[in-house]
């Protein structure tokens, strides 16, 4: 139902806050997407920009030549394809490794295509001549973030959900259990990448032009992993969550202060770690269930000492000794 | 004519040919190979004794690189002098860091892998906070100033003054570092403690203790770079995150613990990014240094400069 009234929302909405909705979407499919992988196979992967600047570079080459559909297809299919290339490379790697990797491959993508652009094409630019409008952009991305929810928490009910959290408690023992890690990793791996360039190429279509600084830019991959580490990377539905307050921030301190984002954003990494270690999303669901129980004995707020607040508090208790649930 | 003539070697290395530009470049990447492996000095011994990889650690590199600078154009004394109030500093906040963040951490991990992911996250968001205040205080503008760029004359080849201040420097400090781990019996212990801190603290190491000093000595090498790399490259309050990706792959390279081939992998990679370069194209430097970090994460994930 919220959803309805979210798509019924732009004829009566201003210009400023379609394109704060439109930023808002992109965050949450881009974080849902993230923890789809990332979150439950704990692989911490800072490689977002680089599947999102492929897709803006995917739609910008081929919206010249077919529809914006299409063309919007054409990206996330070739998100997929060159995660599926890295995926096979580089999934080996374990731990720290994997996140320098991933981390630098956003800066070798970028500096190569800057590269090809700049020899081969003799030209920094590409423009982009589209007429849609931001309704349908939003509209778009609306629909790409509920369906990236919807798909993510599907996949955590059927097997390969199962198997990518077997993974992420450890790989060894998975892989024992007749699990074809590999397959698994990759697989999905590409498919929140193919997400990830489908949400650029939507995006794409606001900008006049691109270059390469703007499609591969390192703010997307951290801002992205810290939304959905706030909101919680182990629920399907916890990045959007997080996504939230996080874009109000960087829109309220992008504008008067523009530095002190990145302040903002170290202190949350900072938080997180130190006092939730399991994001919002564990918080309110305990909350949640603790008020449908509380609400069942006809009492809420709970007693101090009621049994309801009492499993309330060893939840938490158990939550925050472990690291990341 | 002789047997260098036969061989088209005096076509070659006559002045201004093929042969010596070859050569100009390869001592060009082997300075510059000094100043990677001076970078990446404090971060092996931050994450190979300690066990704490200090994704921040490039933002004490440019507290050294700014120190130099304000002592210069501020104060109008030589930068050499900046280090008597960065490397305390430096020490001081990495000490801190270790006792009060990282320890807690340490603690409640249930395993390497475990407290990796929480160090990484923390170090990341430090690395913000360190730099957003450095953007806020010193803005994003460019810095650079000039010191020693008298050119020097040496086999044959032209180098700059304070890159081969910044080379000699590397080398004293690896070889410094070298001696103190090796002979002292502070070194001794922590070489215990990267080989394996458990045995270390069973045979009387205080493990805790000598990793805080580690890792605090480990900040302290980096500011020390920072400011022998500034006299000859411009650095802005945005560029920290830039050497720590250098530093890593250099650690990577080298096998983390393995202090003293660290300056080994820092010229590997420093001439295979010169001649890389000059041989392809100057604008593919990141992807040369890369492509040479992805290949020895797949052939030698323990580094070039470990005994299997």
């Amino acid at each position: 139902m919220g959803a309805v009234v979210l798509a019924l929302l732009p004829p009566f909405a201003s210009g400023y806050v379609i394109s704060l909705f439109i930023v808002l979407y992109a965050n949450i499919a881009l974080a849902t997407a993230w923890a789809f992988f990332s979150g439950t196979t704990r692989y911490i992967s800072l490689a977002t920009a680089a599947f999102f600047g492929v897709g803006i570079y995917a739609l910008a080459i081929l919206h010249v030549y077919v529809s914006v559909p299409l063309a919007l297809l054409g990206a996330a299919v070739v998100g997929f394809l060159v995660a599926l290339v890295v995926g096979l490379s580089t999934l080996r790697l374990r731990g720290v490794y994997f996140v320098v990797f991933t981390f630098g491959l956003t800066e070798l993508v970028h500096q190569v295509l800057n590269w090809w652009e700049i020899k081969i094409n003799r030209t920094v630019t590409r423009y982009i001549f589209t007429d849609v409008s931001n309704v349908s952009i939003y509209e778009t991305l609306l629909a790409v973030a509920l369906i990236t929810i919807v798909g993510s928490w599907y996949v955590s009910h059927v097997r390969l959900g199962f198997a990518l959290r077997a993974i992420g408690e450890d790989e060894m023992v998975a892989r024992h259990t007749g699990i074809d890690t590999t397959r698994v990793k990759v697989l999905c791996f590409a498919i929140s990448a193919s997400v990830m360039a489908l949400v650029g190429a939507v995006l794409a279509l606001r900008y006049p032009y691109i270059d390469a600084s703007i499609a591969f830019n390192n703010t997307w991959s951290f801002q992205v992993l810290i939304a959905a580490l706030l909101g919680g990377p182990a629920r399907p539905w916890g990045p959007a969550l997080g996504a939230v307050p996080l874009v109000l921030l960087s829109e309220y301190l992008a504008g008067t202060f523009p530095h002190h984002f990145g302040i903002a954003l170290g202190l949350c990494f900072v938080v997180i770690v130190y006092f939730l270690p399991g994001g919002i999303a564990p918080l309110v669901e305990r909350y949640y269930h603790a008020w449908v129980v509380a609400r069942a004995y006809g009492r809420w707020p709970p007693a101090a000492a009621s049994p309801v607040t009492g499993r309330f508090k060893a939840g938490l208790a158990r939550l925050n000794a472990r690291w990341w649930t | 004519m002789g047997w260098a003539g036969q061989l088209g070697l005096t076509h070659l290395f006559r002045a201004g040919g093929p042969g010596v530009i070859l050569f100009e470049v390869f001592l060009g990447g082997l300075l510059l190979g000094g100043t990677y492996g001076l970078i990446a000095l404090g971060l092996n011994l931050q994450y190979g004794v300690a066990r704490i990889l200090n994704l921040s650690y490039g933002e004490f590199f440019l507290g050294g690189a700014f120190a130099a600078f304000f002592t210069i154009m501020l104060w109008k004394l030589n930068p050499l002098l900046s280090l008597v109030i960065s490397l305390p500093i430096s020490f001081a906040i990495n000490w801190l860091i270790y006792q009060y963040l990282m320890l807690p951490l340490i603690r409640r991990a249930p395993d390497q892998d475990a407290l990796d992911a929480d160090v990484v996250l923390v170090t990341f968001g430090l690395l913000f906070v360190f730099q957003g205040l450095a953007l806020v205080n010193w803005s994003g503008d460019l810095r650079g100033y000039s010191f020693l760029s008298s050119p020097v004359h040496l086999i044959g080849a032209t180098v700059a003054l304070n890159r081969l201040l910044a080379f000699l420097g590397a080398c004293a400090l690896a070889f410094a570092l070298f001696l103190v781990l090796r002979y002292s019996r502070f070194g001794g212990a922590l070489r215990a403690i990267t080989i394996d801190p458990v045995a270390a603290s069973l045979v009387g190491v205080d493990v805790r203790k000598f990793s805080a000093l580690a890792f605090a000595a480990g900040g302290a090498l980096a500011a020390a770079s920072g400011m022998l790399v500034s006299t000859f490259i411009s650095f802005s309050a945005s560029s920290g995150v830039e050497y720590t990706l250098k530093a890593l792959i250099v650690v990577i390279m080298a096998g983390v613990g393995r202090v003293t081939g660290t300056l080994a992998a820092g010229l590997v990679l420093g001439v295979v990014e010169s001649v890389g370069g000059y041989l392809l194209d100057p604008a593919l430097t990141i992807a040369i240094n890369f492509a040479l970090f992805m290949l020895v994460l797949l052939v030698r994930p323990t580094g070039l400069f470990t005994r299997a």
